[in-house]
Order: structure tokens, then sequence, then C-alpha cells
């Protein structure tokens, strides 16, 4: 590709920079974290319990909210109809705003004196301070991940594999079932990992919306603003491993996934 | 019956208008024309898959333009198979008998006979990307058959295959046909539509232009469009002004050549002469005989067809003259030599404009 060796050279050496730049830090909180600490951290029931949250919490809210997000996804990808272009824009809008903003935002919608807050109240469900209100705040931020890589993925299936399944005689909903959702999983199954994955690492939707019980990265900020540094940085590791370790296995689970292609 | 009343739709770059064909049960038809003509719009149109803007589908005496594509019992294969690449062969072809309701054994029965009637037992449990084109043809046709269908419509289904897979998918083809199935396959190939159908209709720019046997199409073109598909070379345009009754016509061409044909009152105004290549009889000089034709022309090339050979003779417009390799031996034909054509009146065709 390079012809010139300079050019080749120059190349390296930036994206070799910008690799640093992402991996350096993490490293450094390994190397900063004592054996001992990591001990401390991992014995620390409080930690243990708010890394469980803040895993199930995700895994609930990408669940749920993937229910309706993968239909949404695929009449995205398949239909054509009026605004269309808007609501493309509107699924984008969680990235875009600031997640404190999505925070209060989502609080007027939840909060106990409106509708959805009472219609949660009166069948046990408390949003705000409650578990309930954590899965919403991670669902709100992470959904554009699951809806985009899923419409990418229905997409890429042939639309005639689909006409070819209705001419021998299954049923619309049979076509979706058997033939789209099964050829988009490699794109879906990414979404639904990637939805995971950012709804673990939400802050500021979720502390607006709920402090107590404490997701993991507002304990790692708790701490850092009683104890310091040195008190926050164990739990960072811990918890940026146990991010990693998921993300890695669903990378190679996913791997050999079949692959939408026609002949 | 499968019948077409008046269909028109408008895709844009596809566009059928005012198609009515009628199609009788167990019969196989062929629709010639040439890609992009609209073949395929056609076939889902009756598939179901498109709706049309107007016109009707009927099968027999049940009006189907509304019914939902499952409920419809026409199988459609199309030119790129559209075999699911998740599911291995035998799971392609069991999708369709799980869509009938019936149960894990008599899937497997149907299966099996489906791989044996289309040869491809030995593939059942590969994948579609393993496939070669052959072999993925015969599964698409086994997993349409599955379906029971009472129609067949096969997009190209000859098209991307080697001469010897050709003869065997066709002896396939007619196999099925014989079974009793109704059979519509679509093409560009005029001799696989010869060899194939009991009816053609031939289409161009979405107007189904004649419709007959092959027989019935072969000798007497309605268009120069049907006449260059069904292999005839020497079209020349021509008017023909001539009101009298005579028997013998006389057309002028190109260059002031003059070609005498037999023909009725009907033959008058812009048209095509047609003279088959077969029917011109090349000699080293001028021969006195019946015919009412002959002209003195300069061999320009020659052109090897496996069994015979196509020259290319200017005799003030351009003549292909199709003969045997004997002839050209015997006449020693070669580029540059003088020969003389002649041909009957009988066996020109007019085709008017």
């Amino acid at each position: 590709m390079f012809r010139n060796w300079k050019i080749k050279i120059l190349f390296i050496a930036l994206g070799g920079f910008i690799v640093l730049f992402i991996v350096a830090p993490i490293i450094g909180v390994y190397l900063k974290t004592s054996f001992e600490d990591y001990g401390f951290t991992i014995a620390d029931e409080q930690v243990r319990r708010s890394i469980g949250l803040t895993l199930y919490a995700s895994m609930v809210g990408t669940v749920l909210f993937g229910i309706g997000a993968i239909p949404l996804a695929y009449i995205l990808a398949r239909k054509s109809f009026p605004l269309k272009g808007i609501v493309n824009g509107i699924i984008d809008l969680p990235v875009i705003i600031p997640h404190s903003a999505a925070g209060i935002a989502l609080l007027g919608v939840i909060s106990r004196n409106t509708l959805v807050g009472q219609a949660g109240e009166s069948v046990g469900i408390s949003f705000v301070g409650g578990i309930a209100g954590i899965v919403v705040a991670m669902a709100f931020v992470s959904i554009p991940f699951l809806i985009n890589a899923a419409r990418d993925g229905f997409a890429s299936v042939p639309e005639r594999l689909e006409k070819a399944a209705l001419n021998l005689g299954a049923s619309p909903l049979k076509v979706f079932f058997t033939i789209s959702l099964p050829l988009a999983k490699k794109h879906i199954i990414t979404g639904l990992t990637m939805m995971w994955a950012r709804g673990l690492s939400e802050f500021g939707a979720v502390i607006i919306i709920a402090y107590h019980p404490m997701v993991t990265p507002v304990l790692i900020w708790e701490r850092f603003a009683s104890y310091g540094l040195q008190f926050a940085r164990p739990i960072a590791a811990v918890y940026m491993a146990v991010c990693l370790i998921i993300f890695v296995a669903m990378r190679l689970l996913t791997r050999n996934t079949y692959n939408a292609k026609t002949r | 019956m499968l019948r077409l009343d008046n269909i028109s739709v408008n895709l844009g770059e596809f566009s059928l208008k005012d198609i009515n064909l009628r199609v009788s049960e167990g019969s196989y038809l062929t629709i010639l024309g040439l890609s992009g003509a609209g073949k395929t719009v056609l076939l889902e149109i009756i598939a179901g898959l498109l709706k049309p803007d107007s016109g009707d589908v009927w099968i027999n005496e049940t009006n189907i333009t509304q019914m939902p594509v499952q409920k419809r019992k026409i199988g459609l294969v199309y030119q790129d198979l559209c075999l699911f690449p998740h599911k291995n062969v035998k799971s392609n072809i069991a999708y369709a008998l799980k869509n009938r309701k019936m149960n894990r054994g008599e899937i497997n029965k149907r299966i099996d006979e489906l791989l044996e009637q289309t040869g491809i037992s030995h593939l059942k449990n590969r994948y579609p990307d393993s496939l070669s084109g052959g072999e993925a043809q015969r599964v698409a046709l086994a997993r349409t058959l599955a379906s029971n269908p009472e129609i067949l419509l096969l997009d190209e289904p000859l098209a991307s295959l080697d001469v010897k897979l050709k003869a065997e998918l066709r002896s396939l083809l007619r196999k099925i046909n014989e079974t009793g199935k109704t059979v519509l396959h679509v093409t560009h190939d005029y001799t696989e539509a010869v060899t194939l159908s009991s009816q053609i209709a031939v289409i161009e720019n979405g107007n189904l232009m004649q419709t007959g046997t092959p027989e019935e199409i072969f000798r007497n073109p309605k268009s120069e469009f049907v006449a260059r598909l069904s292999g005839y070379k020497n079209l020349f345009p021509c008017k023909i002004d001539e009101t009298t009754n005579e028997d013998i016509k006389k057309a002028v061409l190109k260059n002031n050549v003059e070609i005498f044909f037999t023909g009725n009152s009907h033959v008058k105004g812009q048209g095509f002469i047609v003279v088959p290549s077969e029917d011109i009889i090349i000699s080293e000089k001028e021969i006195s005989s019946s015919a009412l034709n002959h002209f003195k022309g300069i061999l320009k090339k020659s052109i090897i067809h496996g069994n015979s050979i196509d020259l290319i003779i200017d005799a003030g417009i351009d003549f292909s003259v199709t003969i045997t390799h004997k002839s050209q031996k015997d006449l020693d034909l070669k580029p540059g030599k003088e020969v003389w054509l002649s041909f009957k009146a009988s066996a020109i065709k007019f085709i008017k404009k």
C-alpha cells in the first residue's frame, strides 16, 4: 500500500501513538495497584455487590429494550415511511446529548409525580433511587448501539431471501424469525454486546436518577471524592478487568457466527 | 389454467404494459425476451411478491391478484436461487415442507424423494456456499417442488450453467413438466425456449409481442425483434409500395438490390424482408433454376459454428449464408472469392413494421 517508506514510518508512528494513548492509562492503573489492594477490593462486600448490580441492571435493560429495538431496527432497514430520516436521527440523540442532561430529562418522565412514576409505584416499582431507574438510565444512553447494529444487520440480508421464504409458504412472522433474524444474528449480537457494555460504563444519567443502590461507576466516583485516588483505583482496576473479560468472551463466542450472504 | 388479464406495472426501471396471457394446465410456456424486458417482474407479479398497478391474475376461476404470497400455490425459483445460506441442503428443502404442516417422518420421506428426483442425494448435508452452480440450481428446484406448487416459475434457470449441465437440467425440467406441473420459464435464449416449450411468449420492452408454439413463432415471426430473437440473420428494411394483387412482389433494398418474393394483398408498407440463411444456394457460376433471385457477390468472411459455417457475402448488401464444412471444401470458399447466390421467392418472409 505504501510505496514511500517515509510515509510508512509516519503512519506507523501516528497509529502507534493513538494505540498507546488508549492502552497506557489502562496499564497505568494496573501497575500502580498493589496485590494487597486487589485483595482488599475483591474482599469488599460493597464492591462485589455493586459490580453484580451493574452487570445485572445493564443486562436487564439490554434484554427488555432489545425486545422493542430489534423490530424497530427491522422496520428501519426494510420499510420506507414518511419522516424516516427524522426517526433515524432521533435514535442517535442519546449519543449526542450530555448524559447528565439525559438523566435530568428522564427524571421528568419517571419521577414519582409523573404518570409513569405513579404507574410504577402502583405495581411496586420505584424508578428514582431504585434498580428500575438504573435500568432505564442505562438503556436510554445505550440503545442507539443496538438499533444501529441491528439495522445494518437486517439491511445486509438480501430481501430476495425473504421473498423466497414467503414463496415457499412461510408467513411474514415466520420469515422474520427463520430467515431475517438468524442471518442478521452476528450484527444483532454485536449490538447487544455493545449496548450492554455501554450500560456498564454509564455514570452521568445513572447518578442523577439513582445514587443508591450504587453501580460501580458511581462507587468509583464516591470513593474517589471521599477518600482519594488510592481508594478508587483498585475498584477501577477490578471493574475494568471484569468488563474486558466479558467483552473479549462475547467477541470470541460470536466470531464464527454466520455472515449473511446469498449465492 | 393461469390467466393474466391486462397486467400493467410501472417500476421506473422496468415496466409491463397490458399483458394478457393464458397458460393451460400442464403446459410448458417460455417467456422469451432480452434482459431488462420485465420478465422477472412478470414472475414476481404471478407469484404475488409484487402488486400490479392494474390488471388481474387468475387461476382457473379464482382471482388471486390480492391473495397473499404464501397462500398461492405458485413456486418461484429466482435466477440467483436465493438458497438460505444458514441452512444446509436438507434444511433448505425441509423449510417448504414444514410450512405444509407435515410430520417429521413424512418430511424426511419427501426430502429423500425430492433429492432423488433432482439427483442430489449426495449433497444432503452440504451448505449452499459449497455448491457449484448446477448443484445449487437443483437444490433450488427441489426446494420449490417441496412446496408442491401447481405452477412452477423459473427465472433464467439455465443462464449460468455450462453446455453439459444445461443439457442435464433441461432433461430434468422436462421430467418435472411431464409429472403434470405447469411450468413458466423465463429466458433470453431462443434455443432454450425452442427445445423445452410447448408455447412461447415473446416480450419486448414490457410489451407482449407474440405468443404461439415454437413452430409458429419461428415460421411466422410477427416483428423484427421476434425474427432476430429466432435467429434470423438476413433482415433487410424495405418499403413495399405496390398495391397490385400479383403473387410475385418486388422489394427494393439498399443499393437498389431487388428481391422477388411471394405474398398476398396484405403485403405493403414499411417492413422487413427476411431471407433464411439456410435457404440460400451458393454456386461458383450463375445457374439457371426455378429460383427468381440471383446475385453475384464477394465472400467477405466465414465464421465456424460447430457443424455449420456462416458465410458473409457482399452482394450490394451483406447476406449471411449457412453451409456445411463439406460445401466449403468442395467449392473452395475463401475470403475474396466471387460467388453466386440464389434463392426462391417463396422462401422469403415479409414482416410488417
